[in-house]
């Protein structure tokens, strides 16, 4: 379903992806982890055809994407939905706007269908109750629910995650893994979570991905990576063993980096 | 040396691609309106936030500066014995200049900050991220609907704020310095000529544009979370603000010029 080969981007001169090559097949979840400014994020934007790469090829249920201007990747974008990090609900529209957005905007079904279609999306995430509510009225699970609502509504085949889990606590955490894990089982949806949370990332992945600093770290099952001897690795894993010996941080290579304390005698007791 | 070179470069590129990315825009949204969806009802509310939300402010200030320019022009006009002919001087003087690029300043200063402030905040929460994976083309959504309104509404407020100018300029000539109605207002007339009217619309319009553009342009190019959204409502505001006053005097040359 996508195919990213030898991709390269860079802001501001510095590189963020690679030579950057993956494949995520129909019907698959993928979860790509890695640590926050790794490129992940980045990914998700280029599948969206938010951002173009600077060389490489993407392909999008075979179609290349790249150097597509913005009104020919309209229907591409159809196919797909992506829930945001912050969930991005328009201020403006009530939970009903906001979910049946797309299908409003299309003008292709009557009202009656569309309210129906939003009621059917929302029951989904179980806030069919929220209907008339604004994003302001909603907790911070409660907006991510709806977002994932808004995601399912045009009936997409792909759905893009971004820190699905992020800044939830742990019920709402689980709550948005299973719901990911019911579209998969069900519906048989192709999805990509972009996550750095584990607990996540074990409950939904059929493949992970790891990525770090624009390059892929690890490419396999969660028992793989349980097993994956890269220090790098390791240590996203486990930081609690690896950085609880006083004066160990986190490099920037991904390993560990050993301060160790030099006294000067002049300093000032 | 080099680094210096190279810095000022910098800058300049900088410059000419911010005209070119303005100018980009200004093009998509001047597109966006001869193109389906037309976003009526968003552009009756911009019409309604615009106009009907900047009344008050418009009316305090033609108001004001009519009553001013009662005042002052009768200190200036006393020693020649022509205060009688006051409102000859407060309907050229506001209908031409002092009307248009006043409106415009403190419709800018309501109108264009908020335009700024509300596609910053969008911007930095992933909304027009999410306006284009929804397949909308933001700028035919958030951009275009503005500028319609603000064409229209700007105008329209700038030919309320000359019109409450002249009343505020009655007040003061009639209850302070006794001069007839009568003749308040028919000098008020005479004195404009019909190029006068048409001027004193074009000017609004231009103004209308800037203040709409600049807020959308400054608004969807904010970067650095809330922070830019402080710097890129600044940015509309004082940019705008600088813009008016400018084209005023070029399109005021031209005027004089065409006659």
């Amino acid at each position: 379903m996508i195919k990213f080969t030898d991709v390269c981007v860079k802001f501001d001169g510095r590189p963020v992806l690679k030579d950057f090559t993956m494949e995520v097949p129909t019907g698959e979840t993928l979860v790509i982890l890695g640590g926050s400014g790794g490129g992940k994020t980045t990914m998700l934007r280029l599948i969206l055809g938010l951002l173009h790469p600077d060389s490489g090829s993407i392909l999008v249920d075979g179609q290349e994407i790249v150097g597509l201007p913005e009104r020919d990747m309209v229907p591409i974008r159809a196919r797909m939905a992506m829930v945001f990090q912050g969930s991005a609900l328009f201020d403006s529209l009530s939970v009903r706007e906001n979910v049946g957005y797309r299908l409003y905007e299309e003008g292709a079904l009557s009202d009656y269908a569309i309210e129906r279609l939003v009621v059917l999306s929302l029951c989904f995430v179980g806030l069919e109750d929220t209907l008339e509510k604004m994003p302001a009225e909603l907790s911070g699970g409660m907006k991510k629910r709806v977002a994932i609502a808004r995601a399912l509504a045009c009936s997409p085949k792909l759905i893009l995650y971004d820190e699905p889990t992020a800044g939830l606590d742990p019920i709402n955490a689980h709550l948005i893994s299973e719901l990911i894990r019911r579209l998969q089982k069900e519906q048989h949806l192709t999805q990509v979570v972009v996550t750095h949370d584990l607990d996540t990332a074990y409950r939904v992945a059929d493949r992970l991905l790891m990525v770090h600093r624009g390059e892929k770290l690890f490419d396999g099952t969660v028992d793989m990576l349980k097993t994956a001897d890269d220090p790098r690795i390791r240590t996203f894993l486990s930081p609690q063993e690896v950085l609880a010996t006083p004066g160990c941080f986190p490099a920037k290579d991904g390993g560990i980096r050993v301060v160790t304390p030099t006294m000067d005698e002049e300093s000032p007791a | 040396m080099d680094s210096l070179v190279v810095r000022l470069d910098d800058t300049l590129k900088g410059y000419v691609l911010t005209v070119q990315e303005f100018a980009e825009l200004c093009a998509a949204a001047f597109a966006g309106a001869f193109r389906r969806p037309w976003y009526l009802r968003d552009t009756l509310y911009h019409m309604d936030q615009i106009g009907v939300g900047s009344l008050f402010i418009v009316i305090l200030t033609g108001t004001f500066t009519g009553m001013v320019l009662a005042l002052q022009g009768a200190i200036q006009l006393e020693p020649y014995g022509a205060v009688q002919y006051i409102s000859r001087l407060i309907s050229t003087s506001v209908v031409r200049e002092l009307g248009p690029v006043l409106a415009a300043l403190m419709i800018a200063g309501r109108v264009g900050s908020g335009i700024a402030s509300e596609l910053a905040s969008m911007q930095v929460t992933e909304q027009i991220d999410a306006l284009r994976a929804e397949g909308t083309d933001p700028i035919k959504k958030l951009v275009t609907p503005r500028l319609v309104a603000s064409l229209i509404m700007v105008p329209v407020l700038t030919v309320i704020t000359n019109g409450i100018a002249l009343l505020g300029g009655f007040l003061i000539a009639n209850f302070y310095l006794s001069i007839d109605p009568y003749f308040y207002w028919t000098w008020a007339f005479e004195a404009l000529r019909f190029h006068d009217l048409i001027y004193g619309l074009i000017k609004p319009t231009v103004f209308g544009f800037i203040i709409c553009m600049v807020g959308c342009y400054a608004g969807l190019n904010t970067a650095g979370g809330t922070v830019g959204v402080g710097e890129s409502t600044t940015q509309a505001m004082v940019t705008s603000s600088i813009l008016i006053l400018m084209t005023d005097f070029f399109m005021t040359k031209v005027f004089v010029f065409l006659g």
